[in-house]
């Protein structure tokens, strides 16, 4: 071929050699520069959520005291009470501010705290009555108004009126901060408290078990049963007609949007079955039904990487197919497996849209009781967060986002732990 | 022009234990009989009309050009065709009498009586031990621990390879050398006392050495099995094997004493391809 005598044709291989080593050279260039666009996304996608949501892991609580005036509480209808109007009072009265004869001053500073501390001063009376008549001191978070003022994120210079508080708030917030009284700490209620109409007590603990336990509910059904049909198809099915018609349909369903998956449950678990409306059971099982497709491709990937030596390896010595594959090929597409569920695990775990369709979007404050109570998972807490009208919600948000992306994270990262350990290589 | 035809080849005397090989079935020295094998794979006939008695306590070597057919002829005894989509067979494969494919044979007890070793040595990515101690487990062959700790123990020594691997039992078994997992391969084999040992080139892959020690090891195993062996090495054949059979096309061309064979072949294409004219 390189016929050193023959100098044009040496010429053409030597001048074909230097083609080849430039279209490597331009392949690499262009490998990398994909590589470099799609970290590019990967760190503006990241470094907006992070920078939109990072604040909700700091908060800023008040200590304050409150005399439990006997004149002023009735004890024959503890719930009526108007606690955080007391407190309010005892706020102003601290600030030395003078309230005005209709209360507005004292309904400003009501804005200001938590309602929970209504709450708190209830619950203290009715664990012990002989409390009213003394001073009470309590540590809650401030209103998420206030703490989006405290953050920097509600600013002094916007005229008053294009602003959630008053002049006069921000004054009293100054003054309570300067005294001491309020304290910026870790938001530790963002991740015990579940959903709730008042922003400064929202937190995503519903949403997380919720998704827990619907992604259980979805990985006991579709693991067992995708697992299983790739070992049948792939190891035990007759080659024919009909297991290529399966092949192409299973391709098929792991196309389909998963909306349509939504429908699907509503139409089959809701309508016909009557399984409950915004339950993790029913949400699990439209999950289930989403990820099997893809379950069921990827082990039938795994189970055919698998050398054939080895099946006639098994064989050849008298075990059973089923013996075959249960001892020897299965174990050795373990890997694979795990890998393909737990990506595919995590894809539902993001799921939106056909959670919505079974109506996951209902307003659940607590935690689900069961499997078939009502729950919200952290998509759809995102979405529904998303959609608030105030702005202390929208802080959530990106906060749910990255507590949603930190699950997924660990998701992958046990795949990746699985797969090391069963690829222990023999 | 099949071996129907023919006459098995003149008598001869083996050097093992002697063994009448024109006598027809039922003779205490055939441990395989087969009448009229032919295989095919979907419309594909791979072998036509094979009709062989192979000795016990004896080795067989296949010998023939790629393609001939002899790996298929030797899927058919231990029913390993049965595993691939769209191969058949026909005609009659006899074992101690008892006809393989016969419906009350289950291919998982034949296969456990009829012991392979493949042209590569595919050890299950498992420890040494879990290999040879495999077979034995799933036949139910070892009552308790110490009992299958003996069984391994015994195969290995029996496969030359027990010194090299006593102390590292537990260590993958494809952490082995080639011609080391050959022999991994062949104790795991022996480990459930099988009647027959067929081996689809076992050395294949190894150097003369390595090569040299499953020579020895098989001649050590003839004493007590029936041993197949396909082989591409026509000295390996002149070596180890008593009795050779050489295939040609799907075709059983000529059978007979290795040293007949290698002599003084009756047939022309023999002839050619032992001394390397064609192949
Ligand atoms: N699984 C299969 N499907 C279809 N045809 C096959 C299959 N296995 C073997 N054959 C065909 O059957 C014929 C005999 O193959 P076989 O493997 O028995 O040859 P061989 O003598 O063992 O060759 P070699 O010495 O190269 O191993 C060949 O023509 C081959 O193409
Ligand atoms: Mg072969």
């Amino acid at each position: 071929m390189t016929d050193a005598r023959n100098l044009p044709s040496r010429d053409l291989s030597e001048k074909r050699l230097k083609q080849r080593h430039a279209a490597e050279a331009r392949f690499k260039l262009y490998g990398q520069l994909a590589i470099v666009i799609a970290l590019g996304f990967l760190v503006v996608l990241l470094a907006r959520v992070v920078q939109q949501g990072y604040t909700v892991f700091w908060t800023h609580s008040i200590t304050t005291s409150v005399y439990l005036d006997p004149a002023r509480i009735d004890r024959a209808d503890l719930e009526g009470n108007n606690f955080d109007y007391l407190a309010a009072q005892n706020l102003l009265k601290r600030l030395k501010v003078q309230d005005d004869a209709l209360g507005l001053a004292s309904g400003e500073a009501m804005d200001l705290v938590s309602r929970d501390l209504g709450y708190r001063i209830l619950g203290a009376i009715k664990d012990d009555p002989k409390v009213i008549g003394t001073t009470l001191t309590f540590t809650v978070p401030v209103k998420a108004n206030a703490d989006l003022y405290y953050k920097g994120e509600i600013e002094r210079s916007t005229p008053e009126t294009d602003r959630k508080l008053s002049n006069r708030q921000l004054d009293w917030l100054d003054r309570l901060e300067a005294e001491g009284l309020v304290r910026s700490h870790f938001n530790s209620d963002f991740f015990t408290n579940s959903d709730s109409t008042e922003p400064e007590q929202a937190g995503v603990l519903g949403a997380v078990v919720g998704s827990a336990l619907m992604l259980l509910v979805a990985a006991f059904i579709a693991v067992p049963v995708g697992v299983l049909a790739a070992v049948w198809l792939e190891e035990f099915a007759p080659r024919g007609r009909l297991s290529g018609f399966i092949e192409v349909n299973i391709n098929n369903l792991a196309a389909v949007p998963s909306i349509v998956y939504g429908l699907l449950g509503l139409v089959l678990f809701i309508n016909w079955l009557g399984f409950p409306r915004s339950a993790p059971l029913t949400g699990g099982l439209v999950l289930a039904l989403m990820s099997l497709p893809t379950i069921i491709i990827a082990t039938r990937a795994a189970l055919k990487a698998v050398p054939p030596s080895i099946r006639e390896a098994a064989l050849g010595m008298g075990a059973s197919r089923t013996q075959t594959v249960f001892h020897h090929v299965l174990p050795q597409a373990a890997p694979g497996v795990m890998t393909g569920i737990i990506l595919s695990l995590a894809h539902a775990l993001g799921e939106t849209a056909p959670l919505l369709m079974i109506g996951m979007v209902a307003f659940t404050p607590g935690l689900p009781e069961s499997l078939a109570s009502a729950a919200s998972v952290l998509p759809v807490q995102v979405f529904i967060w998303e959609n608030a009208a105030e702005a202390a919600f929208h802080e959530r948000t990106a906060g749910a986002i990255i507590v949603l992306l930190v699950f997924m994270i660990l998701m992958n990262a046990t795949a990746v732990i699985l797969r090391r350990r069963f690829e222990k290589r023999w | 022009m099949a071996a129907e035809g023919n006459p098995l080849p003149h008598d001869t005397q083996l050097r093992p234990p002697a063994v009448a090989a024109h006598t027809p079935v039922a003779n205490a020295g055939v441990k395989i009989h087969c009448q009229g094998v032919s295989a095919f794979y979907g419309d594909k006939q791979a072998l036509h009309d094979i009709s062989i008695d192979i000795p016990d306590r004896a080795v067989t070597a296949f010998i023939g050009p790629s393609g001939c057919g002899k790996s298929t002829f030797l899927r058919c005894i231990n029913r390993m065709n049965d595993t691939i989509p769209g191969a058949r067979v026909t005609g009659r494969i006899e074992i101690d009498g008892e006809d393989v494919n016969a419906r009350s044979v289950d291919p998982v007890v034949l296969r456990s009586r009829v012991g392979m070793v493949f042209q590569k040595p595919n050890p299950f990515p498992k420890s040494i031990f879990e290999n040879v101690a495999y077979g034995p487990r799933i036949h139910g062959l070892a009552n308790g621990k110490a009992e299958l700790e003996a069984i391994v123990e015994a195969s290995l020594k029996k496969a030359g390879l027990w010194d090299e691997v006593s102390d590292r039992l537990h260590q993958s078994g494809s952490s082995l050398s080639g011609g080391q997992q050959q022999r991994l391969v062949i104790a795991r084999a022996i480990a459930v006392q099988p009647r027959v040992i067929l081996m689809d080139e076992p050395c294949s892959a190894l150097d003369p050495i390595a090569t040299a020690r499953i020579e020895e090891l098989i001649d050590e195993l003839r004493r007590q099995y029936c041993i197949v062996i396909v082989t591409h090495s026509m000295a390996q054949a002149a070596r180890v094997s008593q009795r050779t059979a050489f295939f040609h096309l799907g075709q059983l061309v000529e059978q007979g004493s290795t040293e007949d064979i290698f002599t003084n072949p009756r047939e022309k294409r023999t002839q050619d391809y032992i001394t390397g004219r064609f192949g």
